[in-house]
């Protein structure tokens, strides 16, 4: 269960957060959706303490981020959670197993080094890649396949709790319709808790339960995503259906 | 008024602009001395940055010292000829290698090869969000990414340094020999008579000194990127220049330490 209640967080003169309260259920799959620029991206990275709020409080599980501090308990603490980056952020000076089992190869998961290997081509099996890919380079894969590595990556600890961060940027309709499904199942086999941030309305609808609008800062709306279209927000409303006119300003 | 007092007015943002970046280097220095001596260690990503640091730079610090070397025992042949001190060539050359052009000159190359490698590499990561991801995977950016490359040209410049300073040397006997008309057993007999053990010391902790800024440098520009490939670009940039001139600075600052009479 991951709390967040009124938090605040701006950089320099941009307020980027105001106020967002948000909550999501242990084994639920949540989607932040909202414009460029609107926080979504800011709000996950308070949730894992990348960034430190101005104001307000998030708690997982009941226990405040802001207490996590040692090395240790920080390690434990990010040792729960797994995240696809939105360009993949895989390390390209390792190959695409050492990737995937990163945190399998140091630090409290250490274990032998076959082992992790194995567990790496398992995951990556697991998001439809085969063993030939384990020891090519990140650079020598193309964009849909460097998101499922970093899947297989956010997935590798086997985390309680996972964010998307845009999944499906960048990829063509068909790879983008196989990575949601990817994540979907995935979410579903493991009983994780997923957040993942889009503004791709398939997406949504492949893979929420529910869903929350972020607009200027705020959480505009919040429900099951089967409740979205009945939805009276105009600025919803104006986000699903992706029109120019209604109460967002085009002009970012 | 207000345009009478537009230059103080710049002055005062320079100076305080200056300050606060001199404060982020310092926090920086400390973060990593302190994340120096705590485990976890990586050694693997040591043994990398060793490997990069000092072997990979061996061939540039070579070419460098050789030239250097050469180009010294000729200048100090014409400029003692001019008042009949020709046979010091083996002693200046000797003392201003190893002191001053040995140490300076790696510095100079390291800062050229190694810091703007890092900086952008790492600048890279940040803009990919590599270092996010690392952080989220548990590991911390200046335990994997700055502790190994520092500690790298901690122990490898001083190396690097006592191999240009004899391939510098041996770059003076050779144009000494060769053009000059020395005898080869008096000309390593002056040079080895001549040198002192603090000249040695100074060249070497000098290199350490000058290694620990290269690599400094590069890591915290990098790791203070701005956006895209422009702040890449000017990581590197900045990266470069603050380490030659903070190397030649130390290397003033060293010298008077060892040296001042």
């Amino acid at each position: 269960m991951i709390e967040l209640q009124n938090v605040h967080k701006s950089f320099g003169p941009k307020d980027v957060l105001r106020g967002v309260d948000l909550s999501v259920g242990k084994g639920r799959s949540m989607v932040i959706i909202g414009g460029s620029g609107t926080g979504k991206s800011v709000t996950i990275k308070c949730i894992l303490g990348l960034v430190a709020p101005d104001q307000g409080s998030i708690t997982v599980d009941g226990a405040p981020v802001a207490a996590v501090k040692s090395a240790k308990a920080r390690e434990a603490f990010l040792a729960r959670f797994g995240m696809l980056f939105q360009g993949g952020a895989l390390f390209d000076s390792l190959p695409v197993w050492q990737n995937v089992a990163f945190r399998l190869l140091r630090g409290q998961l250490k274990r032998p080094k076959a082992e992790a290997r194995d567990i790496a081509i398992e995951k990556l099996r697991r998001v439809g890649l085969g063993a030939e890919t384990a020891d090519l380079f990140p650079a020598e894969l193309s964009g849909g396949m460097q998101k499922r590595v970093g899947l297989a990556r956010a997935i590798a600890a086997e985390p309680e709790i996972i964010f998307f961060d845009e999944p499906t940027t960048g990829l063509d309709p068909i790879m983008a319709g196989v990575i949601n499904e990817l994540i979907r199942e995935i979410v579903v086999e493991m009983g994780a808790t997923a957040v993942t941030i889009t503004h791709d309305m398939t997406s949504v609808r492949a893979i929420a339960d529910d869903v929350a609008m972020l607009h200027a800062g705020k959480i505009r709306w919040t429900g099951p995503v089967a409740e979205m279209d009945a939805a009276s927000d105009p600025y919803l409303t104006q986000f699903i259906t992706g029109s120019a006119i209604g109460p967002i300003e085009t002009l970012r | 008024m207000a345009t009478l007092l537009h230059p103080l007015a710049l002055i005062g943002r320079n100076t305080l602009a200056l300050l606060a970046a001199i404060g982020r280097v310092a926090l920086f220095l400390f973060s990593t001395l302190s994340h120096m001596a705590r485990p976890p260690f990586y050694l693997k990503e040591l043994w990398q940055a060793i490997l990069n640091v000092g072997y990979f730079s061996l061939p540039v610090v070579g070419l460098t010292a050789i030239f250097t070397g050469g180009a010294l025992a000729l200048q100090i042949y014409s400029g003692g000829s001019r008042f009949n001190a020709e046979a010091v060539v083996p002693q200046i050359v000797a003392i201003g290698m190893v002191r001053e052009l040995g140490p300076v000159l790696v510095g100079l190359m390291i800062a050229a090869r190694v810091t703007s490698s890092v900086a952008a590499e790492i600048a890279t990561m940040k803009v990919t969000e590599q270092i996010d991801a690392l952080v989220t995977l548990s590991t911390h950016p200046m335990k994997y990414l700055t502790v190994p490359r520092v500690l790298a040209a901690l122990i490898t410049v001083p190396a690097l340094v006592a191999v240009g300073d004899v391939i510098g040397v041996m770059g003076g006997f050779l144009v000494a020999t060769e053009r000059l008309g020395f005898n080869a057993a008096t000309y390593l007999q002056n040079t080895w008579n001549f040198l002192e053990t603090l000249d040695i010391v100074s060249s070497l902790v000098k290199g350490a000194a000058f290694g620990f800024i290269a690599a400094l440098m590069g890591c915290y520009y990098g790791m203070n990127s701005g956006r895209g490939a422009q702040g890449v670009g000017q990581a590197t940039k900045s990266s470069v220049v603050a380490a030659a001139v903070l190397i030649l600075a130390a290397n003033f600052l060293l010298t008077q330490a060892f040296f001042s009479v």
